[in-house]
C-alpha cells in the first residue's frame, strides 16, 4: 500500500481543494458548481492513471486512462463505423419506432378504460421484466443486421414510453378541462392543444430513460450475432483479443453517446416545457 | 384497482390467442419443408421456389398442410403449451424422475430451471443488497457534505447514460483471470446496477423533511446523527423503497448479462446456449423463469414495503 501513497496524497489534496471551494459560501456560484465536478473527475483519471502506473497493473487488465484516449484517437475511423452501426442505425431506429408506438397506444389506453384497467397492469409487469433476455429470439428472427437490434431496443422502451405517457395524459385537473369544454374544443383539440402539452414532462421522462436503455439494448443484443461492426461487437472481439485498451475505447463511444444523446433530450425539454416549476430555476 | 381483473384476463387471452395465431406464419415454411417430405403435394412445389414466394398466398394455397405448425421439433416461434411442456420437463420431471433430480440424487440437477433460476437469484440478492447499501451510504454522504453533492452527483448522473451492462462481459473475463470467480464477479454488477437508483432516490428521500421539521429539531438542540435517524430516514423510507422496487429489477437484468460469457449455470447462460444450439423452447423457458423471479422479487420489496409503512403508522 505505500506505493500508492503518490496518489492518496493527489487525492487528498484535491479533494480538500474541493472542500475549500464548497466551503467559503461560495457554493452557489455558477463557476464553482462548475469547477467542483470537473476536479472531482480529474482527480478520478488521475489516481486511476497512477495507480496503474504505480501497482504496474498489466495493461490485459486495466489500461491507464492515458492509453485509451490514445486508442481512441488512434482508431477514429473504425469506431465511427461502430458507432454508425450501433447506435445511429440499431439504437436510433430503435428508439424512434419504440417512442412513437408508446405514445400512440397511450393516447388509445387513454382513450379507452378497458385498456385503462386491461393492459396497463400487463404492461406495468412488463416494464418490470429483464427484456434483454428476449435478445437471443430476436436475433434469430430478424439475422445478424442491425434490424435485431432495432427490434430489441423497441421492445425496451415501448413499456417504459407507455407508463410516463398514460400517467403524463392523466395530469390535467378537472378545471383546465372544464374550461376547455366552455370553448367548445372537442376531444382532438383537447388532446393536442391541452393535455399533450401537459403530459410533456413526463413523456421527457420516459424518453431520458428510454435512451439509456436503447444504449443498452443494441450494445447487448450485439453479443448474440452481429455483423463485424458496432460497440457491442467491438467489445466482444477485442476482449477475445485481450486488446483491453480498445474495449474500453468502444465503452467510451457508448458513453459520449449517451450523455450527448440525454443532453440533447434535456435541451429540447427546456425548450419545449420552459413552463414548468422544475425548469424555472 | 375496481374492475381489474376481467380486463386483464381479457387482455392476456388476447396476447395468447395472438401468440397461436403468429405460430402459422413464422413457422410457415418450415412446416412446409417437412409437408412435402411426408408427400404432400404444394403450391409451388419446391422448397427453392416457396423461399423466395410471399408469405400470404402460400398460406393461403396450402392451408391444409400446416397443421404441424404449434409441434414442430425447433420452431422459430414455439407455441405457448410447448413453453409449457419445457417449463413442466425442465422442472418437475427433471427433478423427480431423472437419475440427476433432488429425488434420485439428494440435490438439484445441474439440467432443471430450479437450480438455474437459483444461480441467477443468488447473485442477485448479494448485489443487490451491497448495492444498496452502499447507495444509501454515500446518499447519507451527499446529504450531509456539500463538497460531495457537488462533485458526485453530476457523475452519478451521467454514469447513468453509460451503457455500463455492456461491459459486464467484461468485468467478468477480467475478475476471472485474476482469480475471482463464481458469485462475486456477477453480484459486483448487479451491485453496480442497483447502487444508482439508490443513491438517486435516497438523496431526494433525504431531502424531503421541509425546513419547519428541520427548524423543530433545531429547538430541540437534536445532534446531527439524530436528525439523521429520527427524521431524515424516517421521512425518506417512501422513496428508498420506490428506488428498491427499480433496483432490484436492475440487478437481475445485471446478473443475466454477466451470466453470458461464463457458462457455469444460470438463466443468461441457460438463454445464450438455447440460443447457440437452436433449442428455442430453452430460451423460452428461462425468459418465462427469468421473468418469474423478477416479478417475485418486486413483490417481496413490496411487501416488505407495505409492512414497514405500517409499522411507520401510514395509512394504507
Amino acid at each position: 500500500m505505500i506505493v500508492l501513497a503518490p496518489a492518496l496524497v493527489v487525492w487528498l489534496s484535491l479533494w480538500a481543494a474541493n472542500a475549500i471551494l464548497t466551503g467559503g459560501g461560495w457554493d452557489r456560484h455558477p463557476a464553482v458548481r462548475l469547477a467542483v465536478p470537473l476536479i472531482f473527475g480529474a482527480t478520478i483519471l488521475l489516481v486511476w492513471e497512477m495507480a496503474v502506473h504505480l501497482l504496474a497493473v498489466p495493461s490485459v487488465i486495466l489500461p491507464p486512462p492515458s492509453a485509451i484516449a490514445a486508442k481512441f484517437l488512434a482508431s477514429t475511423s473504425v469506431l465511427w463505423g461502430d458507432f454508425v452501426q450501433t447506435i445511429l442505425k440499431g439504437a436510433l431506429s430503435g428508439l424512434a419506432i419504440g417512442c412513437a408506438l408508446g405514445l400512440v397506444v397511450a393516447v388509445l389506453v387513454d382513450r379507452f378504460d378497458f385498456l385503462r384497467r386491461g393492459l396497463l397492469p400487463v404492461a406495468g409487469f412488463m416494464a418490470a421484466l429483464p427484456i434483454v433476455g428476449t435478445a437471443p429470439i430476436l436475433v434469430m428472427w430478424f439475422g445478424f443486421g442491425w434490424e435485431s437490434k432495432a427490434a430489441v431496443v423497441v421492445l425496451m422502451v415501448f413499456f417504459p414510453m407507455l407508463v410516463n405517457t398514460v400517467a403524463g395524459l392523466a395530469d390535467t385537473t378537472a378545471m383546465q378541462r372544464d374550461l376547455m369544454r366552455t370553448f367548445g374544443a372537442g376531444y382532438w383539440q383537447t388532446l393536442f392543444k391541452l393535455r399533450l402539452p401537459a403530459a410533456l414532462p413526463f413523456i421527457f421522462n420516459g424518453l431520458k430513460i428510454a435512451s439509456t436503455l436503447a444504449m443498452i439494448g443494441a450494445i447487448v443484443a450485439e453479443f448474440f450475432g452481429s455483423p463485424t461492426q458496432g460497440i457491442g461487437f467491438r467489445i466482444s472481439a477485442s476482449n477475445g483479443q485481450l486488446a483491453l485498451d480498445m474495449v474500453w475505447a468502444a465503452i467510451l463511444v457508448g458513453a459520449l453517446a449517451g450523455s450527448v444523446s440525454y443532453g440533447v433530450i434535456g435541451l429540447v425539454e427546456r425548450w419545449l416545457t420552459f413552463w414548468h416549476p422544475s425548469q424555472r430555476l | 384497482m375496481k374492475g381489474t381483473v376481467g380486463p386483464v384476463l381479457l387482455v392476456l387471452a388476447a396476447i395468447l390467442a395472438f401468440w397461436y395465431v403468429a405460430c402459422v406464419p413464422m413457422n410457415a415454411r418450415e412446416v412446409l419443408t417437412q409437408a412435402e417430405r411426408g408427400g404432400a403435394v404444394l403450391i409451388p412445389p419446391s422448397a427453392r421456389e416457396r423461399i423466395d414466394a410471399p408469405l400470404l398466398p402460400l398460406l393461403w394455397q396450402n392451408s391444409a398442410h400446416l397443421d404441424q405448425s404449434w409441434s414442430q421439433l425447433r420452431p422459430r416461434l414455439p407455441s405457448p403449451h410447448q413453453v409449457m411442456v419445457e417449463i413442466w420437463d425442465s422442472t418437475v420431471t427433471e427433478e423427480v424422475f431423472s437419475h440427476r433430480g433432488i429425488v434420485q440424487s439428494g440435490e438439484w440437477s445441474n439440467r432443471s430451471l430450479i437450480y438455474h433460476t437459483g444461480v441467477t437469484l443468488s447473485a442477485t440478492v448479494l448485489g443487490f443488497l451491497i448495492g444498496a447499501a452502499l447507495g444509501v451510504a454515500l446518499a447519507v454522504g451527499i446529504v450531509h457534505n456539500r463538497a460531495m453533492d457537488l462533485s458526485v452527483m453530476p457523475w452519478a448522473i451521467v454514469s447513468q447514460t453509460i451503457p455500463i451492462v455492456a461491459i459486464a462481459p467484461m468485468v467478468i473475463v477480467v475478475l476471472n483471470s485474476v482469480g475471482v470467480q463464481g458469485l462475486l464477479p456477477k453480484a459486483a454488477i448487479s451491485a453496480y446496477l442497483s447502487f444508482f437508483p439508490v443513491v438517486v432516490g435516497m438523496v431526494k428521500g433525504l431531502r424531503t423533511p421541509d425546513a419547519m421539521q428541520m427548524d423543530q429539531m433545531r429547538t430541540w438542540n437534536a445532534p446531527g446523527t439524530a436528525v439523521l435517524w429520527k427524521l431524515r430516514l424516517p421521512s425518506s423510507m417512501p422513496y428508498l423503497f420506490a428506488s428498491l422496487k427499480i433496483a432490484i429489477a436492475a440487478a437481475l437484468v445485471g446478473t443475466i448479462v454477466g451470466e453470458l460469457p461464463v457458462q457455469r449455470g444460470g438463466l443468461g447462460a441457460r438463454m445464450l446456449a438455447g440460443s447457440y444450439y437452436g433449442q428455442t423452447a430453452q430460451i423460452w423457458a428461462a425468459l418465462f423463469a427469468a421473468a418469474l423471479l423478477a416479478a417475485t422479487l418486486v413483490w417481496v420489496i413490496a411487501m416488505l414495503e407495505r409492512r414497514m409503512l405500517r409499522r411507520m403508522g401510514a395509512a394504507g
